[in-house]
């Protein structure tokens, strides 16, 4: 409707881009928010080895199911009296490696691959099938195969869980492949003779950073609650290591007695994914040029 | 429409002939001997020479695959290594849990999310909207299991208004069955819910804007037939085909709530094969995950061709 | 033609939207009327207003709109009247044709089914009966085989066919007046033809009156009885056709005719292109003249107040500027 589209006044027309993005963000209070969440989260994750008040494998059965706000234990203990609140930032420090490895997985594969089906005809279909054929094994089953061939571990868990998020890549990179191709001057830089790998690398791969970065921001909450649910299952990080999924498999057995143990990891599972999908989301309105929605 | 359903019935076929393939491959990329992994507990070379002679293991792999794919077809999945079932049976029992606690998810995600999705999308800049909008982003965000575990925590063993576990054939007492299923089913909904909520506005944040909606108002319709009749009915649409996308989703979401709620499905016996490496089963639930996703997307195509007149009639466009 | 008793009156009606960036004027106290079975076209360039003016007849802008003035149908106040009584003005005594026939279309559902939602709004029939009006309007409007195309989709028609049921759906209940917002832009030259062809054959059979919105001279010189220029959001110019195509007053204008050529000439072969600048996209109405920054003749009276507009030689020939071009 044309008189939606009154043109927004240009308040500094020589603001790049980013700066744009940028400024976006810091107005919108929820973006700082989760980006604050997110930074301690990353924080605690990386510090954990020197910060944790005790060692993840430190066991004191006398002192076992302590309540939340046991000196000592400000989370408590859990079955085998070890440290709630040390095993929950371990935990989180797996969960966050975990994601990061699946993400990096899903996009060294699917982003070479969405640009080329977006960019050659003749690759469209053959990756079309493979992504099909992609999609036909969801994680879990990806990772139960995984798990039956090499055994269950951290690796293999975000190897499954970065396999079956190739699809959700491709298929982005390779429409916004599309778009960017039959823009001006791409068309412009292949009539004056550039080579495929150059143009796909010099104009269409970094015009579709953006792209690529709020794909990751929805695949890494993803991955994150993919590593809980195959740590929980057994066909992930496998204990005595800590990770929120194993945590919350033994607080299973024994929610009745310890309903905190049960409650907290799940808690800091969710919130790390609820700030990565709110500041993703964020992220996306600010890099949308529409500027609205 | 006769060449669109054509091509996709063909790509569906290419797919589960190579999902079939990738099944086959990794069996053989089973550490050690696949006569030894699948022998079980008796691993005399009499048992042994008989399973390769029965999964003809000794012959090229082209041949072994040619075997494999016909005894599929006859739905001869072998017997379980560890009871000696046929997995054939074990589905029997098994699929019906698990296609019952998929369509209560499904139908409930669906309820669920295309209200609060038009909602969102037609109270705009509403606190309604706010309220959805992160109700949909908690929904994404929250693992179900832990929900699952809340919720048998809070709402079974505390107040005993749901069974905690356990499953009772529908047949056999549908009232019972029902209220075994329920809380799972709407715990599996959840993450699907939250899914097909923002897609549904965003579809409809995209139709309520579009020119026939305009149209629409102009003719004097009320605000109900312009959002139902006209906004919604395109924005079923794209809700349609996301639903079949969520398939995998929602089967990896079933395996882990039949695990919490102790039900009886194909997730719980995947889980248990897992850990007693009962390859029989575990190649039986892949081939036949893969299968279920294609074929359902296929007729996920096939009702998507049958609401958009678009491609129904592609054929004899003007 | 221009006597008679007055159908639709609009009389300082002005438009504003709240955006992120403050509020934009798009019209600013714009007077227009319309008398029964009359052409009044509304000429000028995209941004210029003329789109909002139309919409806001029959209350259609989004919310962030702020209307004032009034519009007056029969008499009858619409600006602010409720929503339910603007709802039983709508699709039955102004209606409305778009420029985009492919996408005012709903794509899901067949043009018989949404001819046929006008009447059953308005007129209480069955949708058996709706459906059999709806083949009598298609042909009405020159669709051939009217009883089979009642069933098709949008994307089984031409363009030139969408828009003819376009046609069909805003005259389904007999509408009073038709505001038809470019109806032609999106067509063949050769399909304009047609459609204005149309229209016109509508008013001399039903006698309906028609607000026509283009930023086509030529359709304006083919169709319309009478013209209103506008110009960021206010009218510089208002004549009958043949007097303002004989005599503009108002160097806007004049650029216009410029830019293409006299009444009779073919619809749709030319744009306005040939004034130097752009539209100014205005956060508040200055007191100036807004077309001063690109006038020739503009002097420091036209930037330091706005130019009413009023009547020059002819009675009905009004005009809105400090330094009119005067008749030859």
């Amino acid at each position: 409707m044309t008189i939606l589209t009154v043109p927004e006044a240009e308040t500094s027309p020589s603001l790049t881009r980013r700066t744009r993005v940028f400024r976006r963000l810091r107005r919108n209070p929820l973006a700082v928010i989760s980006f604050v969440i997110l930074a301690i989260a990353v924080l605690v994750a990386l510090l954990a080895p020197w910060i944790a008040p005790h060692s993840v494998e430190d066991t004191d059965f006398g002192n076992i199911f302590s309540p939340p706000g046991t000196p000592g234990h400000f989370l408590g203990t859990d079955d085998l009296g070890r440290d709630v609140l040390s095993r929950i930032m371990f935990g989180a420090r797996a969960s966050l490696e975990v994601g990061l490895l699946a993400v990096l997985t899903a996009l060294v594969i699917g982003v070479p691959l969405g640009l080329a089906a977006g960019y050659f005809r003749a690759f469209d279909a053959v990756i079309g099938r493979f992504t099909d054929l992609l999609l036909a094994f969801p994680f879990l089953i990806l990772a139960v195969g995984l798990a039956a061939i090499r055994g269950a571990s951290l690796g293999n868990a975000a190897v499954a869980i970065g396999i079956a998020q190739i699809p959700g890549v491709i298929r982005v990179i390779r429409s916004d492949t599309l778009r960017l191709k039959s823009l001006d001057f791409v068309a412009a830089a292949v009539v004056d003779g550039a080579s495929d790998l150059w143009v796909l690398s010099r104009h269409i791969l970094p015009n579709a950073t953006s792209v690529i970065l709020v794909q990751a921001t929805v695949a890494l909450p993803a991955a994150i609650l993919g590593e809980a649910v195959l740590s929980f299952l057994g066909l992930g990080i496998q204990p005595p290591d800590p990770s929120l999924g194993t945590m919350l498999a033994t607080a299973q057995q024994f929610a009745a007695r310890a309903p905190w143990a049960a409650t907290l990891p799940g808690l800091v599972i969710m919130i790390l994914a609820l700030t990565f999908n709110v500041f993703g989301d964020a992220l996306r309105d600010a890099l949308d040029p529409k500027g609205d929605r | 429409m006769a060449r669109y359903l054509l091509t996709r019935a063909w790509h569906s076929a290419l797919t589960l002939v190579l999902a079939s393939v990738v099944v086959f491959l990794g069996i053989r990329a089973l550490p050690g001997d696949p006569a030894l992994a699948l022998a079980g507990e008796d691993r005399s070379p009499e048992a042994l020479a008989a399973i390769r002679a029965e999964y003809g293991l000794d012959r090229p792999l082209t041949v072994q695959f040619g075997h494999y794919v016909e005894r599929a077809l006859q739905g001869d999945f072998g017997s379980s290594i560890r009871t000696g079932i046929p997995v054939s049976d074990m589905l029997r029992t098994a699929l019906p849990v698990t296609i019952e606690l998929s369509f209560l998810a499904i139908l409930i995600a669906t309820a669920l999310g295309v209200g609060a999705g038009v909602v969102a999308a037609v109270r705009r800049g509403r606190p309604a909207e706010w309220v959805a909008n992160f109700l949909a982003l908690v929904g994404l965000s929250v693992p179900h299991f832990w929900l699952g575990l809340l919720a048998i925590l809070y709402l079974s063993v505390a107040t005993g208004l749901f069974p905690a576990s356990g499953f009772v054939p529908f047949f056999e007492d549908p009232v019972g069955n029902l209220h075994h299923i329920i809380l799972p089913a709407l715990i599996l909904g959840t993450g699907l819910a939250a899914i097909i909520m923002r897609q549904t506005r965003s579809a409809m944040l995209d139709s309520l804007s579009a020119d026939y909606v305009r149209t629409a108002k102009a003719k004097g319709l009320s605000p109900r037939a312009v959002i139902g009749r006209h906004a919604l009915r395109n924005s079923l649409i794209v809700v349609v085909t996301i639903v079949g996308l969520q398939l995998g989703g929602l089967i990896s979401g079933a395996v882990v709530t039949e695990q919490i709620f102790g039900l009886p499905g194909f997730g719980k016996m995947t889980i248990d094969a897992v850990f007693q490496r009962d390859y029989p089963v575990i190649q039986a639930v892949v081939l036949l995950t893969a299968t279920a996703y294609i074929v359902i997307n296929f007729l996920v195509d096939l009702v998507y061709s049958l609401i958009d007149p678009r491609i129904r009639v592609a054929g004899d466009a003007a | 033609m221009t006597a008679g008793a007055r159908i639709l009156e609009v009389a300082d009606l002005s438009v504003s939207f709240v955006t992120e960036s403050g509020n934009v004027s798009a019209v600013d106290h714009v007077s227009l009327d319309l008398a029964p079975g009359e052409i009044v076209g509304v000429v000028g360039e995209s941004g210029c207003g003329k789109s909002v003016t139309a919409m806001s007849l029959a209350g259609l802008l989004p919310r962030s709109a702020r209307v004032t003035g009034s519009v007056r149908l029969r008499g009858t106040e619409l600006i602010g009247a409720p929503e339910t009584s603007l709802r039983r003005v709508r699709g039955k005594e102004i209606a409305y044709i778009f420029q985009e026939p492919m996408t005012s279309l709903n794509p899901v559902l067949t043009v018989g089914r949404q001819i046929g939602e006008v009447l059953q709004v308005h007129e209480r029939i069955s949708r058996k009966q709706a459906r059999a009006r709806a083949i009598e309007l298609l042909s009405l409007v020159g669709i051939p085989s009217a009883a089979t195309r009642v069933d098709n989709y949008p994307h089984q028609l031409s363009g030139g066919m969408r828009q003819r049921v376009m046609i069909a759906m805003a005259v389904a209940c007999n509408p009073t007046v038709l505001v038809a917002d470019e109806p032609t832009t999106a067509l063949d030259v050769t399909v304009q033809a047609g459609i204005l062809e149309v229209l016109r054959d509508l008013r001399d059979r039903l006698g309906t009156s028609i607000l026509i919105i283009t930023h086509d001279l030529g359709v304006i010189a083919d169709i319309a009885d009478r013209v209103v220029v506008m110009y960021a959001g206010r009218v510089v110019e208002r004549a009958p056709v043949t007097e303002l195509f004989a005599h503009p007053h108002h160097r806007y204008t004049n650029g216009l005719l410029n830019a293409s050529p006299t009444p009779g000439r073919h619809a749709g072969t030319d744009r306005l292109q040939e004034i130097p600048g752009l539209v100014p996209v205005l956060t508040t109405q200055p007191d100036a003249c807004t077309f001063a920054d690109r006038c020739p003749a503009a002097d420091d009276t036209c930037r330091g107040s706005a130019p009413p507009l009023a009547a020059l030689g002819v009675a009905d020939h009004l005009v809105a500027c400090w330094h009119p071009v005067e008749a030859t």
